[in-house]
């Protein structure tokens, strides 16, 4: 069946409206099941040891005495793990991230792993492997990595950076349109700096965590914390040659992901130790691995060159774009390049993303993978442009953004966007108008974000008594059920609560891309709307066929079967308890790329204080405007922009990774990697705006992602206005602030 | 590794003093299990001493105030007498880590743990506090600035238990504060700090006074430089300048992943300078 | 290895397990005693998830070790609802949509609750500060504070209505 994703602009009885969340009972009397939270007969304790070293040739592994140790089930190494990727070049990155094979790359990386009988048991067991390293020069800096004598992370990697030789580029991508020198040369004032940003991590509460079995029938199942069960079947079958339908793998309730549970990391292990001892094995990451060895979001330097005429008009922007992807090849610098100017309307611009190798964990998504960097140094440069113009920063942006028909930097054209509504709405802001304090400075930024559709199929089975279990095959991970229930009911015109939404397992649905570029309601959404009308045309002929009239002539209006032109109705219980008399069990099916996810814009707007004598920042004001073309469940709506906002707020100020001179990590750890506590926060204002995605029938677009992206640069914009120094190197902890202060100090001393 | 719970401080001496291999006290745990947890030590005997008696019992004596090793943090907000005498010794103890660690966690513990970034103790150092050290050789009395050596390091024998900490009595118009420099508002490690403890004389004018710094060197400083900068005065602007640059030159700290050199030496002068103002109001206050 | 033998009490039941010295009350918990309520995410008391209450104080469960609940009383959250009755606080945790993937929930209700035992007027700062050593990465806490604030609403209620009960029966 034909379904048509077209917005119409229906009136809504349910969506928009703050239900209770189905999952939410089971959250707070702590029933839910989380990675590590569920047990099997008989399992075993995996752990894994992992290199102390950045950068290291691995002579030798002995594990003759842990194998030996009582209670030791399976030891395992990547000889263990044989390369079944067959060419294919990003899954044998992959295995080779989840087990070093003859290198270690990074500190934390795994080289050896046991299953043993209890978790004390295997800790001993791990320190009876003897590994013999060679330890090799290692470089953890993007900058360091890309000049020509740094030592070179793989020797496999070869691009255009330096054609023919080894490199730690490995890639080179360019984006924009016009003639950037000629744009320059016709600028009355070019602005010109270079930024910095230190690698964080998403800091999802939850650590990795799952349940394997294998058997030696080739059967095996994972339970697994996991944005996305499909796609770790894939990969982990691929692994360890396995037939994908004989893996079953379950999402269990994810504790936080934000792009880190995206990709595999000690799952196929688990499975390899499960394959060797013949028992299911329950691995956990610690808080400290999921650090060292999982996959926080890239280091950049980035520089920006952009020039306006003295009328405020932006007439040629460039960016140079170095983002550090870990010991692994990304895409994260062309994602970059193709997010950094995207929120302008430029005639001569162009973005250059460099992909750079270096002895850090390989890189993951974050939220908006990419964006927040680049954003940073372009919404700074904005800003400043605005002032040295003598131009108010919102004005100077409405004066440049992009609108319906603009062409994006990075290619296609804008159909209806919100980045126009949101500066104007920031415009009338009472926060625009609240009272500054002593030391208390106020910032903005915009912030953009591409959103993403996918593969996505739903399942809808209707009950005999009426009521509907809706199958989805997107992770919910913060309130989606709700959400996509919601849209059932709305659909079907039956009460929320008859609604039961579940996130099928990957042997009861078809496949789902993960939950992953803000589409689990766009696209499940979709999904769902799409499978309920396929239910309802059952129904009507199921009417149809009860009262002896053709289909044509039953129409479905708020949860009832009607025949037109006669007082004749049938409810969807009613229908339901005769469905065995009129052909069986009711269910809608759907599956569909959800193509047209449409792009996201946010204004953020920030106050903070600065103490001048130790540096140290406080957030006391801060609002979150942005366009959810439509908030189907609006207090998870604001969640998302207020987390979204939190996290950003964390990586301006205080988080970042702290590497040693030995290349190791030096803070693994919640105390150290400070991501913010309750009291460092005030309440996150929201305002959403609902303008509404052409191809989504109610005009969805994805909410989960733009929120992190004008954090950096609206308090790098504020902490200028409260502190007079600029800062161009997150995060703005207060060493750097303090130091900033004091040299602007000194220089104004010295020109006075 | 064996765990033990022994209800006499005999039997508890006796167990540390003739174990073999590595034992170690249990007192809150706040720092001990998280250096198990990080494979930091790996102990074959874990005492747990709050069990012993009078333990977890903060009392009021002739000389002043007695706190148990067992106390946790949490509770010494809670005993108003000793709240009254030594604002600045509670505030800094209810520094370390959120309600959940206070619940726990001791300032013997604290001590004992010997980091240079230890919260309570250069409050504790302001405030002439002693640990009561039993051990094979008896009981005796120790300045606490004589217990840590060096980072993780005491000058404690085998054997030995710190079973309280003791405060003098206050003479009357006496203030003192704690304050510390963390990035976050709560949760993190001072990165510098500074206690100041203080006595006033006619016309408010300071009679005597203590000034400690923490996490700006090997141990926590006690700075006498600092201290004579506002005998004398009534912490006017100079004075305070004096103190902070005093502070300052005391100061031999590290580069790591809390602060550089530069931001803790000219922080602690800063912090000294505030805390100094808060226990002069203090002081001022009091009769 | 020889285990430790402990009887204690976990949410007014008597229960026994024997441990091993290095396990922490949340591994015992957990492992043996099946309440999964709290949570490990950290191991180092930097997170609040394994939050519990010790003879009436707030701890991490991951820093107590489990030979030490010897004749203590411990209460999780699987003990805080009456019932079918949920306790105010989660009651309005789910009004207020203060969780979002809810692993720190259950160490954000004991240290809520831990709070409004001794405050049940807490300012928003008294609030924010008796929540710090609870980190949640989703809701940037706005919602949980105001779900806390609202629960602390109730329980003032409940105080009053129960200081009346107390009244008239004396007359």
């Amino acid at each position: 069946m034909q379904h048509d994703s077209k917005f119409t602009n229906q009136k809504f009885k349910l969506v928009g409206t703050r239900v209770m969340r189905p999952d939410g009972v089971d959250k707070v009397t702590g029933r839910a099941r989380y990675g590590a939270d569920t047990f099997a007969p008989g399992q075993l304790v995996g752990a894994i040891l992992r290199s102390p070293h950045a950068h290291a040739k691995i002579r030798g592994i002995d594990t003759r005495r842990a194998e030996k140790l009582a209670g030791v089930k399976a030891v395992i190494t990547s000889a263990d793990l044989p390369d079944l990727t067959d060419g294919d070049a990003e899954l044998y990155n992959v295995l080779e991230n989840c087990m070093a094979r003859g290198k270690a790359l990074y500190d934390g990386h795994a080289v050896a792993a046991v299953a043993a009988s209890d978790a004390e048991t295997a800790r001993k067991a791990l320190k009876l492997i003897k590994v013999d390293y060679k330890v090799l020069p290692h470089v953890t800096d993007v900058d360091e990595a890309m000049k020509p004598a740094a030592p070179i992370v793989q020797p496999r990697v070869r691009s255009k950076y330096r054609p023919g030789k080894r490199t730690n580029v490995a890639g080179v991508t360019t984006y924009g349109h016009g003639d950037v020198d000629a744009g320059f040369a016709k600028a009355d004032v070019i602005i010109e700096k270079s930024y910095k940003t230190e690698q964080v991590h998403q800091g999802y509460i939850e650590p990795h965590a799952c349940l394997a079995s294998v058997g030696p029938d080739g059967q095996g199942e994972l339970w697994v914390t996991t944005q996305g069960q499909f796609a770790f079947r894939n990969r982990c079958a691929a692994l360890l040659g396995m037939e994908m339908s004989q893996l079953k793998v379950t999402s269990s309730e994810i504790g936080g992901g934000f792009g880190g549970k995206t990709h595999v990391w000690a799952e196929p292990v688990a499975l390899a130790l499960s394959r060797k001892a013949n028992r299911p094995v329950k691995l956990v990451m610690s808080r400290e691995d999921v650090f060292r060895a999982s996959g926080p979001a890239s280091s950049t330097s980035i520089d920006v060159k952009l020039g306006a005429t003295r009328g405020g008009r932006i007439v040629a922007a460039h960016a140079e774009l170095r983002y550090g992807g870990g010991a692994f090849p990304g895409i994260w610098g062309e994602i970059g390049a193709m997010a950094a100017w995207a929120c302008y309307d430029i005639e001569n611009v162009r973005s250059v993303g460099y992909e750079v190798v270096v002895n850090r964990p390989k890189v993951a998504a974050y939220r908006a993978p990419s964006a927040p960097m680049a954003g940073f140094a372009v919404e700074s440069t904005v800003t400043l442009m605005a002032e040295k113009l003598g131009i108010d920063p919102v004005e100077f942006r409405l004066k440049n953004a992009a609108r319906e028909g603009t062409r994006a930097s990075y290619g296609p054209t804008y159909g209806p966007i919100g980045i126009v509504p949101t500066l104007e709405a920031v415009k009338k802001h009472p926060h625009m108008r609240a009272r500054l304090g002593k030391n208390q400075g106020r910032g903005m930024a915009c912030g953009f974000w591409f959103n993403f559709g996918g593969q996505t199929c739903a399942d809808l089975a209707i009950g005999e008594d009426g009521t509907v279990a809706l199958s989805v095959g997107t992770v919910d991970v913060g309130g989606a059920r709700a959400s996509l229930s919601l849209i059932a009911a709305e659909e079907l015109g039956i009460p929320y609560e008859q609604v039961r939404c579940n996130i099928a397992d990957t042997a009861s649905l078809g496949y789902n891309d993960m939950t992953d570029g803000s589409r689990g309601t766009f696209s499940s959404g979709m999904a769902t709307i799409f499978a309920a009308r396929d239910a309802i045309e059952q129904l009507r002929q199921r009417a149809a066929k009860t009262w002896g009239i053709a289909v044509k002539n039953v129409a479905w209006k708020d949860g009832k079967a009607i025949a037109k032109g006669k007082r004749k109705s049938l409810t969807l219980k009613e229908l339901a308890e005769a469905s065995s008399n009129t052909g069986g069990p009711i269910s809608g099916h759907n599956q569909v790329v959800a193509d047209g996810a449409g792009v996201s814009f946010a204004s953020h707007i920030c106050d903070v204080e600065v103490d001048p004598e130790t540096g140290a920042t406080k957030v006391v004001r801060y609002t979150v405007v942005q366009d959810a073309g439509k908030a189907v469940h609006p207090d998870y709506v604001e969640g998302q922009f207020q987390g979204g906002a939190a996290q950003g707020i964390g990586w301006a100020l205080n988080e970042e990774y702290v590497y040693g001179e030995d290349g190791r990590l030096q803070n693994p750890g919640f105390l150290d990697y400070r991501i913010p506590v309750c009291s460092d926060l005030p309440f996150i204002d929201t305002q959403i705006l609902e303008i509404p995605n052409p191809n989504h029938p109610y005009g969805i677009r994805g909410v989960g992602e733009t929120s992190i992206v004008p954090p950096l640069a609206a308090i790098a914009n504020a902490v200028s206005d409260a502190a007079g120094v600029r800062m161009t190197h997150v995060p703005m902890s207060p060493p750097r602030i303090l130091a900033a202060i004091k040299s602007s100090r000194e220089e104004q001393e010295l020109t006075r | 590794m064996r765990y033990e719970a022994p209800t006499s401080t005999r039997e508890a001496i006796a167990l540390m003093s003739g174990a073999k291999g590595d034992a170690y006290l249990l007192a809150g745990g706040t720092d001990l299990l998280v250096r198990m947890r990080g494979e930091f030590i790996d102990p074959d005997l874990v005492v747990d001493i709050k069990r012993l008696p009078g333990i977890q019992e903060i009392r009021k004596t002739a000389r002043g105030f007695s706190i148990g090793a067992g106390v946790p943090c949490a509770a010494l907000g809670r005993h108003k007498p000793l709240l009254r005498a030594w604002p600045g010794v509670v505030e800094a103890a209810q520094l370390i880590g959120s309600d959940q660690i206070q619940g726990r966690c001791t300032i013997a513990g604290n001590l004992c743990n010997a980091s240079p970034a230890a919260d309570s103790v250069p409050a504790l150092v302001a405030a002439t506090a002693k640990a009561v050290i039993v051990g094979p050789g008896g009981r005796r009395r120790l300045a606490v600035e004589k217990i840590i050596t060096g980072p993780g390091a005491t000058s404690l024998g085998k054997g030995d238990i710190v079973s309280a900490i003791e405060l003098p009595n206050r003479p009357p118009k006496s203030g003192d504060a704690y304050l510390r420099f963390i990035p976050r508002t709560e949760m993190d490690i001072a990165v510098c700090s500074a206690g100041v403890s203080l006595t006033l004389g006619p016309r408010n004018v300071v009679k005597q006074a203590r000034v400690a710094l923490g996490a700006v060197a090997p141990t926590v400083v006690l700075v006498p430089k600092a201290a004579r900068a506002i005998v004398g005065t009534r912490l006017e602007d100079d004075a305070l300048q004096r103190l902070a640059a005093a502070c300052e030159a005391a100061c031999s700290p590290i580069d790591d992943k809390r602060g550089t050199v530069e931001f803790r030496t000219e922080v602690a002068g800063v912090l000294a300078r505030r805390a100094a103002v808060i226990a002069y109001e203090r002081a001022r206050k009091k009769r | 290895m020889k285990g430790i033998p402990v009887s204690t009490t976990v949410n007014g039941d008597d229960v026994e397990f024997v441990c091993d010295g290095r396990e922490t009350l949340l591994d015992v918990l957990r492992n043996h005693l099946g309440l999964i309520g709290a949570k490990e995410g950290c191991g180092t008391g930097d997170c609040g998830a394994c939050s519990v209450m010790l003879d009436g104080q707030l701890v991490c469960s991951c820093l107590v070790l489990g030979a030490e609940a010897e004749g203590r009383e411990i209460e999780t959250v699987e003990g805080m609802a009456d019932g079918e009755k949920l306790h105010p606080l989660q009651q309005r945790f789910l009004e207020h949509a203060a969780l979002q993937c809810g692993i720190c929930t259950p160490g954000f209700l004991i240290a809520a609750k831990a709070l409004l035992d001794h405050n049940s007027s807490p300012s928003e700062s008294e609030i924010r500060y008796a929540l710090a050593g609870n980190l949640c990465r989703c809701t940037g806490y706005d919602k949980i504070v105001r779900a806390v604030r609202a629960a602390a609403g109730d329980v003032r209620r409940q105080q009053k209505a129960r200081a009346r009960r107390k009244a008239a029966a004396q007359n």
